[in-house]
């Protein structure tokens, strides 16, 4: 037996390792293996329809549209009538031929798109003589279909998904469809619904061979939920027409609620460029446009120093640190000094010299040095100079400003509301409020988005409440019931407070900068704004022409609407901002325009020229310097 | 004479048939699991498919069965030496008779059926090496003797590799074992396992490091000893310079056989298992589709006729040399760790019941047969996961092949005659 023992000790050996290495291919490497993960399982997919979008009042926005595509198996293609077929395809043989050789490329045995999204037209005639041509055929695939030019920027775009996603998801794969920006992509999840599945057994030669397992893997396809905006498309598209040839942005939003009634940018663009064949060369045109940026939501994206209406937040947290009430008054003396230098004034175009103003009269009329008398008083009214910033700071906060508002798009600016410890930072000497002034009046280093201004609008029409902004009103049949939405968050002002200052906003469109575009019968608040502003060329502070902003809601009692107008070197508040203002109010609460000479001049007007002289001007200071 | 005839059914060893039947039944299903993708109308009897033919070949081996243990056990024993030259003279016809299948004469050919006659080889050596050894003046101390043995073991060896099928002459060194248990000194497989490490090595390293090491080593171990008795030399000389030599020797022999004797895709069969390419489309392509097919049985296996990567023939040659795959897939950890244990079982108790013959031939023939079988699972079921370099070697009583079964059927059941008979040698 002894010399028997090496051959059934290798045999034993053997035996274990062999087993062992079955454990570790078996259990620790297959264990975690996907049984439908295999070569041997081909996945179909089945793909539901995407939900539909509809605004408000339940208009169409956006639907679906069958298009068609033309497939291509290069291994079954026969000897076929060249000409014809590109003569219905409406390419060039020479086209044709590297068609072909793309598609082998890929795979010989695989179908591949020849052509993409046949017109309705050339698709009816190919259907009929498409028998003749033996390895192509059509497929169908569902693209987005815009019934309305409007709103590009709220409900976005759908695209393919491409590598690096498809990678990191494991529900997409390459070449499907996603929403890429806007609405489309937020409520991605919603709209998409579920894709079925199906598993098919194949081959060592990728022949289908039948259902894998007689489907016990299959799922059915789960179309998408419809979605219902919070926009109204009419007052929409209206904002659009009178913000014709300028740049800027709207944002309207129901004061009750947080809805965005109208989201407009200035300039935009008909959403149905991002389908169908021009596809690719419209979005390379779009988005390659850095002058007029028709891409960029400046409702959304826009940051800019809010200027005038920042007062009314200023007056309000005057009122709330008690620095100041009803009866307190400043004389005005064509500005406010705010140091011993000559230099050292912030002028004041209020028009009232040397007599008291009280702060319904300091909103009104807008008066500088009131202001900075307040905000100067909220600070000193602390010991240290950063208790009395970051109080002040945390209030102006409260109103939403200096941070994402957290509304449901998928853009957005955090703006800027400085803080003590900004400044620390950047005055190595002391600081006081006199340092940074300007904040007083809605310049200097506070900078905010016009949907921020919009809903700082809301939570004062509202004495003090607001609700996220949000775009989305219903899914399917059920209205929206995150909380994020319908909770209401609290400014940190008391509600008592707030009356003197709506009661001033309404003195502004009685006989302050907005007297010129009252509406008869609706009683609107509001304050306009003219906001400095600067670029740097070469190092070199430039002033450009003024930003016209305006912040308004209507009707003064039970406001329906509340919104912010912005538009781009527009110069006063009052001339532009203004009119435009009133005439959405006018447009939202009455549904039809009396003024029609102030909508047709509004509609008309086209800052087109001083965008071009700036742009020059520009240029030449730039290379003038070189 | 007469009270062995009456009892030659209640003699023989019912463990060793019953785990020959076991395999070869549960080879079939897996060969129709593996096979089932050929179209059939005629059902499991269907001679258009593997599985029809492979049906008919295992119904045919019984009356094979029957016909071995009808022969006297003395019968093989005085006839071993005819079986082995009828053997030596067909593998010598397949150059005249033969036909060339896959750039390989291995096969004759009996109006459509192909017969494989280095199938049946293994079996009449092991007889012919066991005539040899079992003679009471045989001595395997005496290198005569040994050149003896050799010459038995690589005739059929030499003929096989002329074919060639390099993985049939493979499997005839592992009559080593049975020189080994017969006494033959240990040097041998030393030197064996040596040559395969140094092979290994200088395919990893390349050979000029191989040198440096091994000559390192020996001068490490001469300087140990020169420092132990100083004078080391003036009695070893010689033997230090012939051990540098034979060293030097080896590995260029190694390092030659590896570059010019193998062809280029032996070599890539290395690389594949060595790791050294990455290519798994052409060269690793069997190797890394049975693993996958392996793996993804996980512990239960995915159900007899439910692997879908059998279905789907992923794995080349699925139904005869990778059909260990198809037991991995179907049957998962726990069917194809049975199998190795069945095989496992099926050595040992050769190995036992051989230990028992008091007759010499016996007991080296079953030592034979055990070494065979052996090499074969090794070899095949190491090749399968991927363990060992692709070597094209059935797997016994599994694979798909008329000539392989019948090949296996007669190695064992003459072994099984040999043992019913066991007692009446003296």
């Amino acid at each position: 037996m002894k010399r028997s023992f090496l051959l059934v000790f290798l045999i034993t050996l053997v035996g274990f390792i062999y087993i062992g290495r079955l454990f570790q291919l078996q259990i620790i490497r297959g264990g975690n293996s996907n049984p439908v993960q295999s070569a041997a399982v081909k996945i179909e997919y089945d793909y539901p329809e995407r939900g539909y979008i509809y605004d408000r009042k339940g208009k169409l926005l956006v639907a679906n549209q069958l298009s068609y595509d033309v497939m291509i198996i290069p291994k079954e293609v026969n000897s076929l009538d060249t000409i014809q077929f590109c003569d219905l395809l409406k390419i060039t043989k020479k086209d044709f031929i590297r068609r072909v050789k793309k598609a082998e490329k890929y795979a010989r045995w695989l179908p591949s798109v020849f052509v993409k999204q046949l017109a309705k037209g050339d698709f009816a005639f190919l259907q009929e003589k498409l028998h003749k041509f033996k390895g192509f055929y059509i497929q169908k695939r569902i693209i987005r279909n815009y019934p309305i030019n409007s709103a590009a920027n709220v409900l976005g775009y759908i695209s393919e998904v491409n590598e690096r996603v498809a990678k990191n998801t494991s529900y997409y794969e390459q070449g499907e469809l996603i929403g890429w920006w806007g609405v489309e992509k937020e409520y991605e999840k919603e709209l998409r619904g579920l894709k079925g599945k199906k598993h098919l057994k194949r081959n060592n030669l990728n022949k289908v061979t039948g259902a894998y397992k007689n489907g016990i893997y299959d799922t059915l396809a789960i179309n998408g939920n419809d979605l219902t905006l919070t926009i109204d498309s009419e007052l929409q598209q209206y904002g659009e027409k009178l913000m014709t040839g300028k740049r800027g942005g709207i944002v309207a939003i129901e004061p009750s609620s947080g809805e965005i009634l109208a989201l407009i940018t200035a300039p935009s663009y008909d959403p149905n460029m991002m389908v169908g064949r021009k596809r690719s060369k419209n979005s390379v045109r779009l988005f390659g446009d850095t002058i007029n940026n028709p891409t960029y939501d400046r409702g959304l994206q826009g940051a800019y120093s809010p200027g005038s209406p920042f007062k009314i937040i200023n007056g309000l947290i005057g009122l709330q640190e008690e620095v100041i009430d009803e009866k307190f008054y400043v004389k005005c003396k064509h500005g406010y000094r705010y140091g011993k230098r000559k230099n050292e004034v912030m002028g004041c175009h209020c028009g009232i010299v040397n007599r008291p103003i009280r702060i319904k009269k300091a909103i009104a009329k807008s008066c500088n040095s009131y202001f900075a008398t307040v905000y100067r008083k909220v600070i000193d009214k602390y010991k240290k100079t950063d208790d009395g910033f970051n109080t002040w700071s945390n209030h102006v906060k409260s109103f939403g400003l200096g941070n994402y508002l957290g509304y449901d798009l998928p853009v957005g600016q955090k703006g800027f509301i400085p803080n003590a410890k900004f400044y620390n930072d950047w005055y190595k000497f002391g600081w006081g409020p006199t340092t940074n002034i300007s904040n007083a009046i809605g310049q200097g280093e506070i900078s905010t988005t016009p949907i921020q201004l919009a809903n700082a609008t809301v939570a004062i029409a509202n004495k003090g409440i607001y609700y996220t902004p949000h775009i989305v009103k219903k899914v399917n049949t059920n209205s929206i019931k995150n909380p994020k939405f319908t909770t209401p968050k609290k400014t940190t002002i008391d509600p008592k407070h707030f009356p003197v200052v709506i009661d001033a906003m309404h003195e502004v469109f009685k006989t302050g900068t907005g007297k010129y575009s009252q509406v008869k019968g609706i009683e609107i608040c509001g304050k306009t704004g003219t906001v400095e502003n600067y670029t740097r060329i070469n190092g070199k502070k430039v002033k450009l022409e003024d930003h016209s902003i305006l912040i308004a809601f209507a009707p003064k009692d039970n406001p329906k609407i509340a919104l912010a107008v912005f538009v781009e070197n527009g110069g006063y508040g009052s001339t532009i901002a203004a009119p435009i203002t009133s005439l959405m109010i006018e447009k939202y609460l009455n549904d039809s325009i009396g003024r029609k000479h102030i909508e047709e001049r509004m509609i008309n007007l086209s800052l087109k020229e001083t965008y071009n002289k700036q742009l020059q001007n520009l240029d030449s200071l730039e290379t003038g310097k070189k | 004479m007469r009270q062995e005839k009456n009892n030659i059914f209640l003699n023989i060893d019912w463990l060793l048939i019953l785990l020959y039947f076991l395999l070869v039944g549960f080879g079939w299903m897996n060969i129709y699991a593996a096979s089932s993708s050929d179209t059939s109308q005629g059902g499991i009897l269907d001679l258009s498919t593997r599985y029809g033919k492979q049906l008919i070949w295992i119904t045919l081996s019984i009356p094979l069965i029957i016909f071995i243990l009808f022969f006297n056990a003395k019968f093989y024993e005085r006839f071993s030496s005819i079986l082995y030259l009828a053997s030596i003279i067909s593998l010598i016809g397949l150059f005249l008779f033969g036909r060339n299948i896959n750039g390989a004469t291995s096969w004759y050919n009996f109006g459509g059926v192909g017969l494989q006659p280095s199938e049946f080889a293994k079996a009449f050596t092991a007889l012919a090496l066991a005539k040899l050894m079992s003679d009471r003046q045989y001595n395997l101390k005496l290198l005569k003797n040994q050149v003896k043995a050799f010459i038995v073991i690589f005739l059929p060896a030499f003929f096989i590799a002329l074919q060639p099928d390099m993985g049939s002459v493979l499997i005839y060194f592992s009559f080593f074992f049975v020189l080994n248990r017969e006494g033959l000194t240990l040097a041998y497989l030393i030197l064996g396992t040596l040559a395969i490490l140094i092979f290994v090595t200088i395919i990893y390293f390349g050979d000029s490091w191989v040198y440096l090491f091994c000559f390192s080593l020996i001068t490490i171990y001469i300087l140990y000893r020169f420092y132990k008795d100083k004078q080391f030399f003036q009695f070893n000389a010689l033997k230090v310079v012939l051990t540098y030599f034979t060293t030097g020797f080896f590995i260029l022999s190694m390092s030659f056989v590896y570059n010019n004797v193998l062809e280029k895709h032996q070599k890539d069969r290395f690389d594949v298992l060595l790791g050294r390419t990455k290519d798994l489309r052409n060269k690793g392509y069997n190797t890394y589709q049975a693993e996958l097919t392996i793996s993804s049985g996980n512990f239960l296996g995915k159900g007899y006729l439910q692997g879908d990567r059998t279905q789907g023939n992923f794995v080349p040659e699925q139904d005869t040399d990778y059909i260990f795959s198809t037991v991995g897939e179907e049957w998962g950890f726990l069917g194809s760790s049975i199998v190795i244990i069945l095989f496992m079982l099926l050595l040992y108790r050769i190995i036992f019941l051989a230990e028992t013959h008091t007759n010499k031939f016996g007991r080296i023939y079953g030592y034979g047969i055990a070494s065979i079988l052996f090499f074969h699972v090794i070899v095949n079921i190491g090749m399968v996961i991927g363990i060992l370099p692709t070597v094209g070697i059935p797997l016994p009583f599994f694979s798909y092949g008329g000539s392989g079964l019948w090949g296996f059927t007669l190695l064992l059941f003459i072994f099984i005659r040999l043992d019913a008979h066991k007692q009446y040698d003296w």
